[in-house]
C-alpha cells in the first residue's frame, strides 16, 4: 500500500491489468487465422474499448458511494427503460445475431445495454438490501429483490439472451448470500428453477419433489409460503415440457448437445467438438502464441467473443489456463476482500456484486469450452471483445476500487 | 443481529472465498482431464482436423518379356480430385470446373456418391488430364476450393494391340469388387489389373500407396499444399518378368492372315513357357487407360468378331486331325496297337458302320496302313476302326486323364476349359439310354463329335509328345500356378519316338525336299474343323526340331479352309524362333503338307429299326 494512499487497493489493479493485458493479446492472436476472418483487427478496436474504460473507471473512482447510492435508483431506471427499448428496436448483430440485443441509433451500434444493466440491477439490489438492518428470512421478504432483478431478467430473457439471464442469477443469489439470507432459504428460492431442470426425467424429478416434501416439512416456514413453494415446484415440472417446446430450436439444441455433443457433430455439437479438440490438443504448454491450428483453420467458432478461452487453451495449454484463472479467482478474491472491508452495507454489498457478477461470467464462459457448462453466448471479463462488457468491468473495477479507499478498515494500520 | 456485522462479514468471506477456490479446482481438475489426461487424443482430433490424407498412388510394377523388353510401363498423367466439406459444395465446385474437365452434368452424381463413401479423402473427378487442363486449372486455384492435381502414374503398354489379350489392361476398383474385398488393399480410386497377366499379378503388380498431406481449413479449403507433414513415400510394385518373346510375337502378328480371326500359341515343350500368345482380332488396351469410353467399349464388347476374347484360351473348336494323335497315344499306351500295327478293313474312301457309311477325306481311299502311314496320311478309316476298339468308355477316360475336358490353369484368367464328355453318363443323360449309338465314336475319334479344345490345350498336349519323358511342365506366362493340373504322357520313350517320325512325316512325307527348312526337322500335323457356321476352321501343330523338340506352334485360322493354309504360317514361325529373322527370308517359298478335310460328321442319332447302342465286333 502507499503510504501516501493507504486505502488504494493497488493489487485489484495490478491483477486487473494483467488480465487486460492477457487478453488483448489472446484477442490479438484471435485475430491470426490463415482463413480471412472479421476477428482480424478486432483488437485495435478493443484498444480504443478499453481507453473509454479507463476514462469510464476514473469517472466511477471519482464518484462517492453515498452519491452513487443517491443516484442509483436513476441508473437502475434508465438501465431498465434501455433494455425495454431494446426489445422494441433492437437489433441483432455478431454473435448475437439472432437475437435483439444491440441498440443502434441512425444504423449505428451504440452497445449492448444488458451489460450496462448488469451494474444497475447490482446497485439497485445493494440499495435495496443495504438498507436493511435484518437480512430476509422468509420468501415474503425476498420479494421486492426478487422483482429487481426479474425485472431485468424477464426483459434480457425476451431478448432472448440466456446466458446473461443466468449472469442476473447468479448476481442475485450471490447478493442475497451476502445479505445474510439464509441458505435453506436461498435453496427454497432456487427450488422452482431445480425443479424445471430435474423435470427432463420423471424419476429425478420424483425425487426432487419428495425431497422438498420432506425438507419443507422439516423448515416449517409460513404454510402460505410452504405450500406456494411446493406448487411452484409442481408445477415446474408440469410446463417442463410446454416450456421446452418454446423454446427456440437453436437454444433446445445447445442444452441437447451440452448432454452429448455427438448427436450432431456437424452441427450444434461442431462447437463443443472443436472447442474441445482445440483446448486438449494445447496438452501442458500449448502450440504458441498466435500458433493454434484450431484457431488459425477456423475449426473453433467465434474465437473472438465466445470461445475466447479456447484460444487461451490451446495456445499456452494448461500451463496458461492455469495461469489465467489464478489471475481471475485473485481478482474475485481481492473483490471479495473489498466487499469484506467496505465500510457501508451498500457499498460492501455493490462490490460483492461485482464480484458475483465477474464470477458468473468467468465460470460460465471457461467452463462451456471444456463442455462443463451448456454454452451460453457470454462474454470472459477482459478477453472477449466486446465494448459495452469492457466498459462495464472498467466501471465496475473504479467503483471498487473507490470502495476500497473508503475502507472501514484503511482507517486503521493495515496488517 | 445486523448482517453487516464484521464478524458476520467475516464468516461470509471466508466462505465465499472457499466457494470460489473449489469452483475454480474443479475447472483446473477439468482442464487437467482434457489437456493432460486426454491430450493425445484430442492432438490427434485435432491433426485429423487440419490434415488430409491425399493418396499418393503407387506406380505399378514393369511387365517385362524374356528378353527384359518392357511390355506395359507407367508414364507421368495428371488427375484431378477434389476435397469437399459437403455434398453441396463439392455439387457447386463440379459445375464451375465440370466444362473444363469435359465432366458431364451426368457424371455429377457418380462423383457425389463416391465422395459419400470416404468424404474426408480427395475424390477422384478425371483422370488422364492433359498438361493444358491442368495449367488451366491451376489458374483458376483460387476459385476451386480444395483442388488437388496429382502426378499419378498412368499405365502404358508400348506394344499396344499386340498383346492386349495376355497383358490386360487397368481400371479403376468398382464399389461392388471394394466391398467384396476382391482386391485385398485396394481402396476407393486404386487401379486394379481388368485382365490378363495385370488381372493374375494384381496383388504384386500393385504396389504400395504412398500419402501426403494437405493442410485445409473448417471449410475443407486447402490452406496449405507443401510441406504440411512429411509425405510416405509409394512404393513401386514389383517388376514380373514373362516368357513371352516380344519380337516373335510381333513376327506371328505380321505373318498371321490379314484380317482373319484365330490365334497362334508358340510354347517351349521343356519348360512350360509360353513364347507368343496371338488372337486376332485385338484391340489397344492404352484405349482404356483413364477411363473407357462408353462408345468404345459398346463397339468392342459386341463386335461380331469379338475382339476382346483371347482365342488362345478363351475360344475352342473341334481338334480335327491333330486330335489323331490322342487317340494313337491312347491306344499305344493301352497296348491295343503298335506303330506297325495295321486295321482289319483297308481304306477304300470310307468305312460302312452298319446302315451307316463314314467317309475318309480321301475319296480314293489310303488302301492298308500302319499307324505311322495312317498318321501321316491323316487316315480317317484306320481311326475309325481304331476308336471302335479302343472302346468309347476307354477313349473318354484316357483323354479325360489327359485333362481334355478341362482348363489347363494356365497363369491368366478367364481361360476356358476345353469340353470332352467325361464318360458314357453324358450321352445317356443328353439323348437317353437308348437315344445314341456308337457312331458317337467314329466321330470322336477324328477329333469331331462333341469335343472343343482351346489352341492352349491342343498345344500343351503336342508339348508332351514333343518331350522325351512324356511329360512337359504346365503352361505358364510368368510363373505355373500351383493349382495347375500335372498331366503327362505314360508312353515307352520308343513310343513317343514313333509317334514323333510319323508327326515329321507328315511334314516331310511325299514332298520332302520343299518342306525342310535348313536341316530343320518340323514335325506336325493339319486338321480342318468342321464348322457349321461357315468355312471350316484350319489347324496346324508342330514342334521343331523334331529331334529334340524346343519349341511348340498351335495355330487355328478361323475360317482358313485346310489346315495345309495354316502350316506355312506356323513353320515360318519356327523358322523365326530357332534361327533368327534372317532365316526367314527364304522359307517364304513353299512348305507343301498334304490336305486332309474332316469328313461331314455323321448323324449319332440311330436310324430307326437299327440295333442301337450294341457295340458291333470287328472282323
Amino acid at each position: 500500500m502507499r503510504a501516501a494512499d493507504p486505502g488504494f487497493d493497488s493489487r485489484l489493479l495490478v491483477a486487473a491489468a494483467l488480465l487486460v493485458a492477457v487478453g488483448l493479446a489472446v484477442l490479438y492472436s484471435a485475430g491470426q487465422t490463415d482463413v480471412p476472418s472479421a476477428a482480424e483487427r478486432l483488437w485495435e478496436r478493443q484498444l480504443v474499448f478499453l481507453a473509454l474504460g479507463v476514462v469510464g473507471a476514473a469517472l466511477a473512482y471519482r464518484v462517492s458511494p453515498q452519491l452513487l447510492e443517491w443516484s442509483t435508483p436513476l441508473l437502475y431506471g434508465i438501465g431498465i427503460a434501455l433494455l425495454a427499448a431494446v426489445l422494441l428496436v433492437g437489433t441483432g448483430a455478431g454473435t448475437a445475431a439472432g437475437t435483439r440485443s444491440w441498440l443502434a441509433v441512425g444504423g449505428v451500434r451504440l452497445g449492448q445495454p444488458t451489460e450496462l444493466a448488469k451494474l444497475g440491477v447490482i446497485l439497485m439490489l445493494a440499495r435495496h438490501l443495504g438498507a436493511r438492518r435484518e437480512p430476509p428470512a422468509t420468501l415474503w421478504q425476498l420479494a421486492p429483490a426478487g422483482v429487481i432483478v426479474g425485472i431485468a431478467f424477464v426483459l434480457v430473457g425476451l431478448q432472448p439472451d440466456l446466458g446473461s439471464a443466468i449472469v442476473f442469477l447468479g448476481i442475485l443469489f450471490s447478493m442475497l448470500y451476502w445479505a445474510g439470507v439464509r441458505p435453506w432459504l436461498l435453496l427454497l428460492l432456487a427450488s422452482p428453477i431445480l425443479s424445471l431442470l430435474l423435470a427432463f426425467s420423471t424419476l429425478s424429478w420424483g425425487i426432487w419433489i419428495v425431497a422438498l416434501t420432506l425438507l419443507l416439512l422439516w423448515l416449517r416456514p409460513y404454510v402460505l409460503e410452504g405450500l406456494t413453494v411446493w406448487l411452484t415446484n409442481v408445477g415446474m415440472g408440469v410446463i417442463a415440457l410446454s416450456l421446452w417446446n418454446r423454446l427456440a430450436p437453436y437454444q433446445q439444441n445447445r442444452l441437447l448437445s451440452f448432454l452429448n455433443p455427438e448427436i450432431d457433430p456437424r452441427a450444434t455439437g461442431w462447437h463443443i467438438i472443436q472447442s474441445k479438440v482445440a483446448v486438449g490438443s494445447g496438452g501442458l504448454l500449448g502450440k504458441g502464441f498466435t500458433a493454434g491450428s484450431q484457431k488459425r483453420l477456423a475449426f473453433l467458432p467465434e474465437q473472438a467473443t465466445d470461445f475466447i478461452y479456447s484460444v487461451v487453451g490451446e495456445e499456452f495449454g494448461f500451463l496458461g489456463v492455469l495461469v489465467t484463472l489464478v489471475l481471475f479467482t485473485w481478482l474475485i478474491t481481492r473483490l471479495i476482500r473489498i466487499a469484506r472491508r467496505a465500510s457501508d452495507p451498500f457499498a460492501s454489498l455493490a462490490v460483492f456484486g461485482i464480484a458475483g457478477m465477474l464470477f458468473t461470467h468467468v465460470l460460465e464462459s471457461v467452463a462451456m469450452t471444456v463442455g462443463l457448462m451448456p454454452i451460453t453466448g457470454i462474454p470472459l471479463p477482459f478477453f472477449s471483445y466486446g465494448g459495452s462488457f469492457l466498459l462495464t468491468c472498467c466501471l465496475a473495477l473504479g467503483i471498487a476500487l473507490r470502495v476500497a479507499q473508503e475502507s472501514r478498515v484503511s482507517s486503521y494500520a493495515e496488517s | 443481529m445486523n448482517w453487516f456485522h464484521p464478524h458476520l462479514v467475516d464468516r461470509r468471506a471466508t466462505m465465499a472465498q472457499w466457494v470460489v477456490w473449489g469452483v475454480v479446482a474443479v475447472l483446473l481438475a477439468a482442464f487437467f482431464r482434457v489437456q493432460i489426461l486426454a491430450s493425445s487424443r484430442y492432438e490427434l482430433a485435432s491433426e485429423q482436423n487440419r490434415l488430409r490424407a491425399v493418396p499418393l498412388p503407387a506406380p505399378r510394377g514393369l511387365v517385362l518379356d524374356r528378353n527384359g523388353v518392357v511390355l506395359a510401363e507407367n508414364v507421368p498423367g495428371y488427375t484431378v480430385a477434389l476435397l469437399a466439406a459437403s455434398p453441396d459444395s463439392l455439387a457447386a465446385v463440379l459445375q464451375r470446373i465440370g466444362p473444363l474437365l469435359g465432366v458431364r452434368v451426368d457424371d455429377i452424381p457418380d462423383v457425389l456418391r463416391r465422395y459419400r463413401l470416404k468424404p474426408s479423402e480427395p475424390v477422384t473427378v478425371r483422370r488422364d488430364v492433359s498438361f493444358e487442363t491442368v495449367s488451366a486449372l491451376e489458374e483458376r486455384r483460387v476459385l476451386i476450393p480444395g483442388l488437388v492435381i496429382q502426378m499419378e502414374p498412368k499405365r502404358r503398354y508400348p506394344f499396344g494391340p499386340l498383346l492386349a489379350h495376355t497383358l490386360g489392361y487397368v481400371s479403376e476398383i468398382t464399389e461392388p469388387e471394394l466391398q467384396q474385398n476382391a482386391f485385398p488393399g485396394a481402396r476407393l480410386g486404386t487401379l486394379v489389373g481388368r485382365d490378363g497377366l495385370e488381372r493374375e499379378y494384381d496383388a504384386r503388380l500393385r504396389g504400395k500407396d504412398g500419402l501426403r498431406f494437405v493442410e485445409v481449413d473448417a471449410l475443407g479449403r486447402t490452406v496449405r499444399d507443401q510441406g504440411v507433414a512429411p509425405p510416405l513415400d509409394p512404393v513401386q510394385g514389383e517388376t514380373i518378368r514373362t516368357t513371352l518373346d516380344v519380337s516373335l510375337q510381333r513376327f506371328v502378328a505380321e505373318v498371321f492372315p490379314a484380317n482373319r480371326r484365330g490365334a497362334v500359341v508358340v510354347l517351349d515343350p521343356r519348360t512350360g513357357g509360353l513364347l507368343a500368345m496371338f488372337s486376332a482380332p485385338s484391340f489397344d488396351p492404352n484405349e482404356f487407360i483413364g477411363g473407357i469410353d462408353p462408345a468404345l467399349w459398346r463397339d468392342l464388347s459386341q463386335a461380331d468378331d469379338h475382339p476382346l476374347i483371347d482365342r488362345a484360351i478363351q475360344a475352342a473348336y473341334p481338334p480335327a486331325s491333330p486330335w489323331k494323335l490322342l487317340v494313337a497315344a491312347v491306344a499305344l499306351k493301352r497296348g491295343i496297337v503298335q506303330a506297325d500295327s495295321r486295321m482289319p478293313i483297308p481304306c477304300r474312301g470310307g468305312l460302312q458302320y452298319y446302315s451307316r457309311y463314314f467317309r475318309c477325306w480321301k475319296l480314293q481311299g489310303h488302301g492298308d496302313l500302319t499307324l505311322t502311314e495312317a498318321i501321316k496320311y491323316s487316315c480317317d478309316v484306320y481311326f475309325y476302326q481304331l476308336g471302335l476298339r479302343l472302346g468309347l468308355p476307354t477313349l473318354l477316360q484316357e483323354a479325360g486323364a489327359l485333362g481334355m475336358h478341362e482348363a489347363l490353369g494356365v497363369d491368366l484368367p478367364n481361360e476356358r476349359a476345353s469340353f470332352l464328355p467325361a464318360s458314357t453318363e453324358y450321352y445317356n443323360r443328353r439323348y437317353g439310354p437308348r437315344g445314341w449309338t456308337s457312331a458317337v465314336t467314329l466321330n470322336l475319334a477324328i477329333g469331331q463329335g462333341e469335343n472343343v479344345q482351346t489352341p492352349l490345350n491342343m498345344a500343351y498336349f503336342y508339348a508332351m509328345l514333343a518331350s522325351p519323358t512324356g511329360r512337359t511342365p504346365p503352361p505358364h506366362v510368368v510363373a505355373p500356378r500351383t493349382t495347375a493340373a500335372q498331366r503327362q504322357l505314360q508312353l515307352s520313350a520308343s513310343e513317343l519316338a514313333d509317334l514323333r517320325t510319323a508327326l515329321i512325316s507328315v511334314v516331310e512325307g511325299g514332298t520332302a525336299t520343299a518342306s525342310r527348312i535348313a536341316d530343320l526337322h518340323i514335325a506336325g500335323k493339319t486338321g480342318t474343323a468342321q464348322n457349321a457356321h461357315g468355312a471350316d476352321h484350319g489347324w496346324f501343330i508342330a514342334f521343331a526340331p523334331a529331334e529334340a523338340p524346343s519349341v511348340v506352334v498351335a495355330a487355328i485360322v478361323e475360317f482358313a479352309e485346310h489346315g495345309s493354309a495354316v502350316a506355312p504360317m506356323v513353320t515360318r514361325i519356327i523358322a523365326r524362333h530357332l534361327r533368327g529373322p534372317d532365316a526367314v527370308q527364304w522359307t517364304g517359298a513353299k512348305i507343301v503338307v498334304p490336305e486332309d478335310s474332316a469328313p461331314a460328321p455323321v448323324p449319332i442319332v440311330p436310324e430307326e429299326g437299327s440295333r442301337a447302342g450294341r457295340r458291333p465286333g470287328i472282323r
